[in-house]
């Protein structure tokens, strides 16, 4: 495994072609001769996606990345299982520009589903045409063969030939055959197991290469200075503040973007540190008190009416009963443990940066256009940093690098510190929901109306911190994510209306944050769904499953209710003193397209303090196949945990010049004495797509707090995060 | 505290150190400078990760003497002649200290940044408490953050290794 890791790094490192061409006796005049020019990285052709080398290692060249979920395992288990080779023998490239085909970026749960399914489609095709290679090779027809451990063999067993020498040395030179067969699921070996992932031992050991770790010769050290405030602009640098500093080489300036670059780590945060400059006074944030105001009053550009069905501004009208509340969700961190790093060296004009960015297609584009410099002469490529989330810091470490390097003519390692992280990675921005329904005197639900007030934006690029600070070419619009997916429910109400006001501005640089906008939408609609749900006197559960007509979610909240022993009864229980138990359930189908989830939150409420414990989660999940299924329960636990901690105790704070929650006691999260225990049920279909893993849970997590809170004490918590003071105010206030 | 300006005009300074069972030597311009830059960067141990530089994170941990001490915080000049094991010191992906077999055999990491941490505190705990029940081992660990949400696995194999260590593997 350590040999694995250490030819990869090296290979990172150089910039030479992995496919090396050299002959042997058996050369398949099918394929192509090699290692002649670049690497093709266009995504219709298999050899984008994959080699082999003459000894039968499998390369697979992955245009996303392994963000430390464990996807590069899943990946290697995908192709093992399509080739019948090894998993040892199979090696993935992540996300490099040069070698890699751009299957887009590493967000939206998509690493297995759109990536994987890709490769798989590769993986398939280079195996029918190795067989077909092998039966004219060997005389023997197609389905007479088998492949074990990449050799070809006769069923009769007298007649067999290697992958590597199939393929002598030569690329495939073929198509991606979307019509290639797969193999029966039936006959899976390695996808569906738990396959041990490729890359703890190095971890546990301190023998990974992180971004954090990574260098290359004569890397210097940069740190960047922040402005005090996020639009300030920088009147002067007294450099002779970090005169004699050991190791200094320069401090960089490019016009309100200030760095210092230094031969010593420390060199570079004791001049960090110590640089003076004045900066101008900037007062553009609105005061956080009067956050929701201000979003409700911030202008809308547009609305976005992502369902409408029948009537529900009528039948509101006409309900016997009407229902009205508001939702809102606050600013979020990442949060990363390990800050933003890169390295960038600039030679002879080409450019070459090694990120954790999880879109190195896209920071390969970005950073041409920063320095105005064609995309050709620049390469991004992936080396795995700390835990990844979203759109972090990464690509604006990068661009720091990039800045640094160039003023310097050296390769420039950046590292954020701990504050530059909080306040400057973009932020998973505030969501303010107003929801209406009305009921029939029975008690169903005849019009759901909702109105979400959210920033414009799509997935695009996020601006760079350093092309803004120093003017260079940038992104002018916002790219908060994808935020109005499951803003429409699932649920099959006569009338229903959902709206996003798309808002022209939001207080702070927004970007995706796990489950960007699909958790703040769920949590609005399955907190409300249960508002109804009381109002109508009916079990949560149940009332969920009065209208919902599809199948595969009918059967997972059904298997829900059997797995978390769950014991119908309306909302709230009666039940007296301090410390109440309560018991929420939500549910979620993922962008009402892929992955169904449902999970029952336990909770105690202390009625004095307020504090609120989260004591149990119990999640079912069907996300089709199942390549590894502890992968998939670890994310799930990790959805769950950080979820909890966003929903319980995150929320970033700001004066009206900057982020002030600068480090991890200002910005608490969950520690160990408070983490839920979580009881994971998956429902492996394999013969069904697979779906993504990375986020879907994390969805349904603070819509079952909330109504396990409202289980327990008969209150709802609109407002995350449910710090103990709100849970107070709201018990003392019902 | 000396201002900085003072300090980083310091002299070239050599300073011998012990580090997973052998002296180091090493120059730094700075003696103040945290112990986890010389690890990183002068000895290229990269077990110890820089989180916060603030003690709050604990994924740059190192045990001094037994004792697990945050890199970060820690000047150089405090050092003296205390013994410094890092996560390398422990064990390889060969011959793993029963508690990174533990997290392997647990599969207790996802990102795997925070795992230092986890363990360089774990183990200077195991090596004073053979018998922790899991609140005490939530307790040991209440000051080391993991944002993956990978709490559940690590309490597990925190209590998967005292029991390893105590049947003497």
């Amino acid at each position: 495994m350590l040999a694995h890791q250490t030819s990869r790094r090296d290979f990172l490192k150089g910039t030479g072609l992995l496919i090396v061409s050299f002959s042997i006796a058996r050369v398949a005049p099918t394929f192509a001769q090699g290692g002649t020019g670049a690497k093709t990285v266009a995504p219709e052709e298999l050899d984008a996606f994959l080699s082999i080398d003459p000894r039968g290692g499998v390369t697979v060249y992955y245009g996303k990345v392994d963000l430390g979920t464990g996807v590069r395992t899943a990946i290697t288990q995908i192709v093992a299982e399509e080739l019948d080779v090894p998993l040892l023998r199979v090696e993935v490239v992540e996300g490099d520009t040069a070698l890699t085909p751009d299957q887009g970026p590493t967000y939206g749960s998509l690493s297995i589903q759109n990536g994987g399914v890709q490769i798989r489609q590769a993986a398939a095709t280079a195996r029918r045409a190795l067989m077909q290679e092998a039966s004219q090779q060997l005389g023997v027809p197609a389905g007479e063969l088998m492949v074990v451990d990449g050799t070809v063999r006769s069923r009769t067993g007298d007649k067999q030939v290697t992958y590597g020498e199939l393929i002598g040395g030569k690329t495939f030179a073929l198509k991606v055959d979307k019509q290639a067969p797969l193999k029966d699921p039936a006959s899976y070996k390695i996808v569906g197991q738990s396959v041990a992932r490729l890359d703890i031992p190095a971890k546990v050991t301190g023998q990974f290469t992180y971004m954090q770790d990574f260098q290359v010769p004569g890397t210097l050290h940069g740190r960047v200075v922040r402005p005090p405030a996020i639009g300030a602009t920088l009147l002067s640098v007294q450099e002779g503040s970090v005169k004699g500093i050991a190791g200094l080489v320069k401090v960089v300036r490019n016009g309100n973007f200030l760095g210092v670059v230094a031969e010593t780590e420390w060199g570079a945060i004791t001049a960090a540190r110590q640089l003076k400059a004045t900066w101008s006074h900037w007062e553009g944030l609105p005061e956080q008190r009067c956050l929701w105001e201000h979003v409700r009053a911030t202008k809308v550009n547009k609305d976005d009416v992502t369902s409408n069905v029948g009537d529900a501004v009528q039948a509101l009208q006409q309900a016997s009963k009407r229902l009205s509340a508001t939702y809102d969700f606050a600013i979020h961190t990442h949060g990363s443990i390990g800050p933003s790093c890169a390295v960038v060296e600039i030679k002879e004009g080409k450019l070459t940066c090694w990120s954790a960015s999880q879109a190195t297609h896209n920071l390969r584009k970005q950073l041409a256009a920063m320095l105005s410099i064609p995309e050709s002469d620049v390469r991004a490529m992936y080396v795995e940093g700390s835990g990844c989330y979203g759109r972090n810091g990464h690509e604006d470490a990068a661009a720091d690098a990039a800045l640094l390097a160039r003023a310097v003519e050296r390769p420039v390692r950046v590292q954020w510190m701990r504050a530059d992280e909080h306040g400057w990675d973009p932020k998973g921005p505030p969501t303010l929901v107003d929801l209406q329904a009305g009921l029939d005197p029975n008690g169903n639900v005849v019009a759901w109306y909702s109105q979400f007030f959210i920033p414009e934006g799509a997935a695009g690029n996020v601006k760079l911190v350093a092309a803004e600070l120093a003017g260079l070419p940038h992104e002018t619009s916002m790219s908060p994510g994808n935020i109005i997916q499951n803003s429409a429910i699932p649920y099959a109400f006569p009338n229903v209306r959902t709206v996003a006001h798309r808002l022209a501005e939001t207080p702070l640089r927004p970007a995706w944050l796990r489950t960007p906008g699909r958790m703040q939408n769920t949590f609005a609609n399955e907190a409300f769904m249960d508002e109804l749900a009381a109002a109508a006197g009916a079990d949560p559960l149940e009332f969920r499953l009065r209208y919902l007509n599809d199948p595969r979610g009918v059967e997972l909240l059904k298997r829900l209710a059997r797995f978390a022993r769950w014991e119908g009864h309306p909302s709230p229980k009666r039940q007296s003193g301090h410390v109440a138990t309560g018991r929420g359930v939500s549910y979620v189908k993922y962008e009402l397209t892929r992955t169904y989830v449902g999970a029952v939150a336990t909770v105690e409420v202390n009625r004095k303090s307020g504090e609120l414990r989260v004591k149990h989660f119990a999640v079912v999940q069907d996300c089709g196949l199942i390549i590894n299924p502890d992968g998939v329960k670890n994310q799930v636990e990790g959805n769950v945990v950080q979820t909890v901690s966003r929903t319980l105790r995150e929320e970033v704070t700001f004066d009206r010049s900057a982020v002030t929650s600068l480090d991890w006691a200002s910005y608490p999260i969950l520690t160990f004495s408070e983490i839920p225990d979580v009881d994971i049920e998956l429902i492996d279909r394999p013969t069904e797509k697979p779906w993504g893993v990375g986020e879907p849970a994390t969805a349904v997590v603070p819509s079952a707090i909330a109504n396990a809170v409202f289980d327990a004490v008969g209150v709802r918590l609109r407002s995350v995060p449910f710090k103990p003071a709100k849970v107070r105010a709201a018990i003392q206030g019902a | 505290m000396e201002p900085l300006a003072e300090r980083g005009k310091a002299m070239p300074t050599a300073i011998r150190l012990h580090v997973n069972g052998r002296p180091a030597s090493v120059t730094v311009a700075d003696p103040d400078m945290p112990l986890l830059y010389v690890l990183r960067d002068n000895l290229g141990l990269h077990g110890p990760r820089f989180g916060c530089g603030l003690g709050q994170c604990g994924s740059c941990t190192v045990h001094i003497d037994g004792e697990s001490v945050r890199s970060c915080m820690m000047p150089l000049s405090a050092v003296g002649k205390g013994k410094i094991v890092t996560l390398e010191g422990l064990g390889t992906p060969d011959k793993p200290h029963p508690i990174q077999k533990a997290f392997i055999d647990e599969q207790a990491a996802q990102c795997g940044y925070c795992i230092n941490g986890m363990i360089m505190e774990a183990a200077a705990f195991l090596a004073r408490n053979k018998n922790p029940n899991e609140a005490q081992i939530k307790e040991i660990l209440a000051n080391n953050l993991c944002r993956c949400g990978t709490h559940l696995r690590i309490v597990r194999a925190v209590k998967r290794a005292a029991s390893a260590m105590q049947k003497g593997a």
